[in-house]
């Protein structure tokens, strides 16, 4: 009969045998495909904003509501607020090292990315489904 | 942390010779983390501001661009003042467009950095001289195509009045 197990044993001893969480590469790879959605729908606002004139409200309101765009405005909030959510986690991960303030900081960013996302989106579908006229 | 003890750690931050490529990578953490909190934070009240409608949307051009020029309520026998129609700009304004040229520099610098990190996932550029070369280029163009475009609003500003 051995002695009793060291409870929690050691370093080497509580993570052998485990293997990994068979998730280790779905962060990187999230951050590349919404980093190329990105590309991809920033060079489109970038632009379209660039030539535009932004001081023309109803222009601008008229512009927002057209369904081509307003669907790509709203893929594009998905995109980069999953994308800076993904960014902003490894900061704090790499910055933050009490445990307290790490996760505090962490929950803080989900609610942040979620709430942000959803201000954005519902902004942007009123926009859309109220036409080109201001309530 | 408490394991360290006065044990020997890793060299920081400090002890190294500054290059490009060092440059590039904190300059994407920086532009991306300003382009996170500070730029979704103005994305979001533009779109707050059109969705709010027209008085709301003024009132961002109004703390962020330019207020809008005097509407023409004529004071009684007043002469109307070409000038007086063209507002100056207050502090929130020059604030505004400080924070929109670094968001634009951020943008580019994070765009441009990124475009080199899928080169570089594809296991191409680590070599020295073509891994300086290209962070080189990457801060370059950020800081010429921010000029470009803030050259191309100004123009825009002073060449039509109606642009």
């Amino acid at each position: 009969m051995s002695g009793g197990q060291i409870k929690g044993g050691t370093s080497l001893g509580r993570v052998r045998g485990l293997g990994s969480a068979k998730h280790g590469s779905q962060h990187w790879l999230t951050q590349r495909i919404t980093a190329l959605g990105n590309v991809i729908l920033f060079s489109w606002l970038f632009v379209s904003l660039l030539l535009g004139d932004l001081t023309q409200y109803s222009a601008v309101r008229g512009w927002v509501a057209e369904p081509m765009v307003a669907l790509p405005l709203i893929l594009l909030i998905l995109s980069v607020f999953w994308h800076f959510k993904l960014g902003l986690q490894v900061l704090i991960e790499d910055y933050v090292h009490a445990d307290a303030a790490r996760i505090v900081a962490l929950v803080a960013l989900n609610f942040y990315v979620f709430a942000g996302a959803a201000y954005g989106i519902f902004a942007v579908a009123r926009i859309a489904l109220t036409g080109t006229t201001a309530a | 942390m408490n394991m360290a003890g006065n044990r020997p750690i890793s060299p920081h931050l400090q002890v190294y010779k500054w290059g490009p490529h060092m440059l590039v990578s904190i300059l994407h953490r920086a532009s991306g983390d300003g382009l996170a909190i500070v730029g979704s934070l103005m994305f979001l009240w533009w779109l707050g501001a059109i969705a709010g409608g027209e008085a709301s949307y003024q009132a961002f051009l109004n703390i962020i661009w330019q207020a809008a020029p005097a509407a023409p309520v004529a004071a009684p026998g007043a002469v109307p003042d070409a000038v007086a129609a063209q507002t100056s700009l207050s502090v929130t304004n020059w604030i505004g467009r400080i924070i929109l040229v670094g968001l634009t520099w951020a943008f580019f610098q994070h765009f441009f950095s990124g475009l080199r990190h899928f080169v570089l996932d594809t296991g191409a550029g680590y070599a020295l001289k073509t891994n300086k070369l290209w962070s080189m280029i990457v801060v370059i163009s950020a800081l010429m195509a921010t000029a470009a475009v803030w050259l191309f609003i100004l123009g825009r500003a002073i060449g039509g009045a109606g642009a």
